[in-house]
């Protein structure tokens, strides 16, 4: 069964179209990366996919959940961490762990030792009865993702999740997605950082509300010549703009 | 239900944690209370007043020192003359003249009824009215005291009806409803839509909607422990009332209980509506500041007495919740009487609080959307 499908999804806010009849899927397992200038329209696609916005027309599935009749199913199984991440600055790291694992109805027991092997896994024993504010970015982004994970979604959903650390702290995050979606989970994740497409199974690129472009990074490059994917995106970025 | 316990015990974190919310959730109610009831009180002590004393008589003179001697007037001269009324107010000092017409003690000793002329500087109207009243009352008490028989009382004085519950006017009376309703109103609205605009302002609100939670169980969540909050506070403020300030609790404590949990829900829902139209925190403060803080100071008849409103103000202050909390308050507190004489004010604030909740619910939806 595939993760997410969508057929021509599209969502009008009075006469302005944000998406416009987009069609794709993903795998189960695969990392799919959702690229776009600001505007184009992919923070709209994910949120209809999330149950958070009513598509105009068209059908999407989220784990074979229908996102019109089935959005609570689809909430029960997806994850989802925005740009501003999702962990409160004043409970402490263990408490927002508990507080997202207590919401998505995780029992006692299973809340203990999900803590424990997030705290665990992270290395933030020594900061795990800290508050949240304390943490560096980098940490906060990697416990967001924790946190988003903690309930075993299909489907994560993650919204530019490493905006504003270096390259080294956005490839530590990079092992955690790998690792994710080696577990199965399917991991949906918009950003506008081209190194970051580079790390994704297959990535789609949206320009004015249309995806222009659906592919490996490798089979991309091949197609429009570039050997990055800084190139790919500045073609068809700039072939908009000219036309 | 585990999963709204887990979202309740947050906001008792985010509200435990906060020195400011904390602060203002009790320490206001205190410093409130303390400065209305001691400090700003419109009670008046020692006002001077003149008197003029046409009659020499004996009536005349225990009259005025009854007057004297009640502590709340101090006298600063003994006038001649008309002429003299009014540079003696002209010089600022002197509040209230009082005047024994010529014959005064004659006509009361004989005649049954007689005159006597109080004059207050009424560019102080609220000083002004609160003497007359003060004064008229004490002249009351001197004729009630002259004719111990059920004979009429014979002397020609107007009453205000209104002092009949609050004789000597405190000040901590009218005030302490007025501070309940003002610190409820803080503490469910302004604290409620500022939560939520915080979670709005901190995108932690959309993980929330894309977690399984429903709208109703992030909501409620939110409310239910500023409802908890604004009840302790309540009973803090009654006590504080009771115990410190010496306001009466004639009725039915369980009445006015009842009728502050209503109160509050009513808040509550402005305070939802409020955050359904702020996305932060700045804008949820200042709507609750202007639409509802102000209003609720100004035309509530908690500072200033809605009878002596302009009308248009008056019909305003109709649609400020806190106006019907006053008079049930007051009501309770004070009068001592029961729902069958406060079913009208309790009946407006339900409905307010019903249409509230309503269009808050309604408005809710497309906007978190």
């Amino acid at each position: 069964m595939k993760a997410v499908v969508t057929n021509k999804l599209t969502k009008k806010f009075g006469d302005f179209v944000a998406t416009n009849e987009i069609t794709f899927d993903v795998a189960q397992g695969e990392i799919f990366g959702f690229l776009g200038a600001n505007g184009a329209g992919k923070t709209t696609a994910m949120r209809m996919l999330c149950g958070l916005l009513k598509p105009t027309s068209g059908e999407a599935t989220v784990a074979g959940f229908d996102v019109y009749k089935q959005s609570e199913q689809i909430k029960q199984v997806i994850g989802y961490m925005s740009q501003k991440f999702s962990l409160y600055d004043d409970l402490t790291v263990r408490e927002n762990i508990r507080f997202y694992g207590g919401i998505y109805g995780l029992n006692r027991t299973n809340l203990k030792a999900k803590s424990d092997a997030i705290i665990q896994q992270l290395g933030l024993g020594s900061v795990a009865d800290k508050l949240t504010v304390s943490l560096p970015l980098g940490w906060k982004q990697r416990l967001a993702f924790s946190v988003a994970l903690i309930h075993d979604p299909k489907v994560v959903f993650l919204d530019e999740p490493t905006g504003g650390v270096d390259p080294i702290t956005r490839r530590q995050f990079w092992d955690m997605i790998y690792e994710a979606a080696h577990r199965g989970t399917t991991i949906f994740v918009t950003t506008h950082y081209m190194d970051e497409a580079e790390y994704c199974n297959r990535v789609s690129i949206m320009v004015d509300g249309r995806i222009k472009a659906l592919d490996t990074p490798g089979a991309l490059k091949q197609q429009f010549g570039t050997d990055s994917m800084d190139g790919v995106f500045q073609i068809l970025a700039r072939g908009t703009s000219t036309k | 239900m585990n999963r709204f316990f887990a979202f309740v015990k947050k906001e008792f974190f985010h509200i435990l944690r906060d020195r400011r919310t904390l602060l203002i959730l009790f320490g206001m109610p205190l410093a409130m209370v303390l400065l209305f009831g001691f400090a700003l009180t419109n009670e008046i002590k020692n006002a001077k007043v003149a008197v003029l004393d046409f009659d020499h008589g004996q009536h005349s003179r225990q009259l005025t020192d009854r007057l004297l001697s009640s502590g709340y007037f101090q006298l600063t001269r003994n006038l001649t003359a008309y002429r003299d009324v009014e540079a003696t107010f002209r010089q600022g000092h002197v509040k209230l003249v009082v005047i024994f017409p010529v014959g005064f003690t004659h006509d009361y000793a004989h005649g049954g009824k007689a005159q006597v002329q109080l004059l207050t500087d009424a560019s102080e109207q609220n000083t002004a009215i609160t003497l007359t009243n003060y004064a008229t009352n004490i002249i009351q008490g001197y004729q009630a005291d002259q004719n111990p028989s059920d004979a009429r009382p014979s002397m020609q004085i107007e009453v205000q009806s209104q002092m009949v519950f609050n004789p000597e006017l405190k000040g901590a009376f009218v005030f302490v409803p007025g501070v309940m309703s003002l610190v409820l109103l803080l503490v469910s609205a302004l604290m409620t839509s500022i939560t939520i605009a915080r979670e709005k302002e901190t995108g932690t609100m959309e993980v929330l909607m894309v977690s399984p939670l429903s709208q109703l169980q992030i909501l409620f969540g939110k409310v239910l422990p500023y409802l908890l909050l604004s009840f302790i506070n309540g009973c803090i403020i009654i006590a504080l009332g009771v115990f410190l300030l010496g306001i009466p609790l004639n009725g039915s404590l369980l009445l006015l209980l009842s009728e502050t949990l209503l109160f509050i829900f009513l808040s509550l829902s402005l305070g939802l509506l409020v955050s359904t139209l702020a996305d932060t925190q700045l804008v949820a403060m200042f709507i609750s500041m202007l639409v509802l803080l102000l209003p609720t100071i100004f035309l509530s008849g908690f500072l200033f007495p809605i009878d002596s409103m302009p009308r248009f103000l008056q019909i305003v202050s109709t649609i400020i919740p806190a106006r019907y909390f006053i008079d049930i308050v007051k009501g309770i507190m004070i009068k001592g009487v029961g729902l069958a004489d406060l079913w009208r004010p309790t009946l407006v604030l339900f409905l307010m609080a019903t249409v509230l909740m309503a269009a808050s619910l309604k408005n809710l939806k497309p906007r978190l959307n």
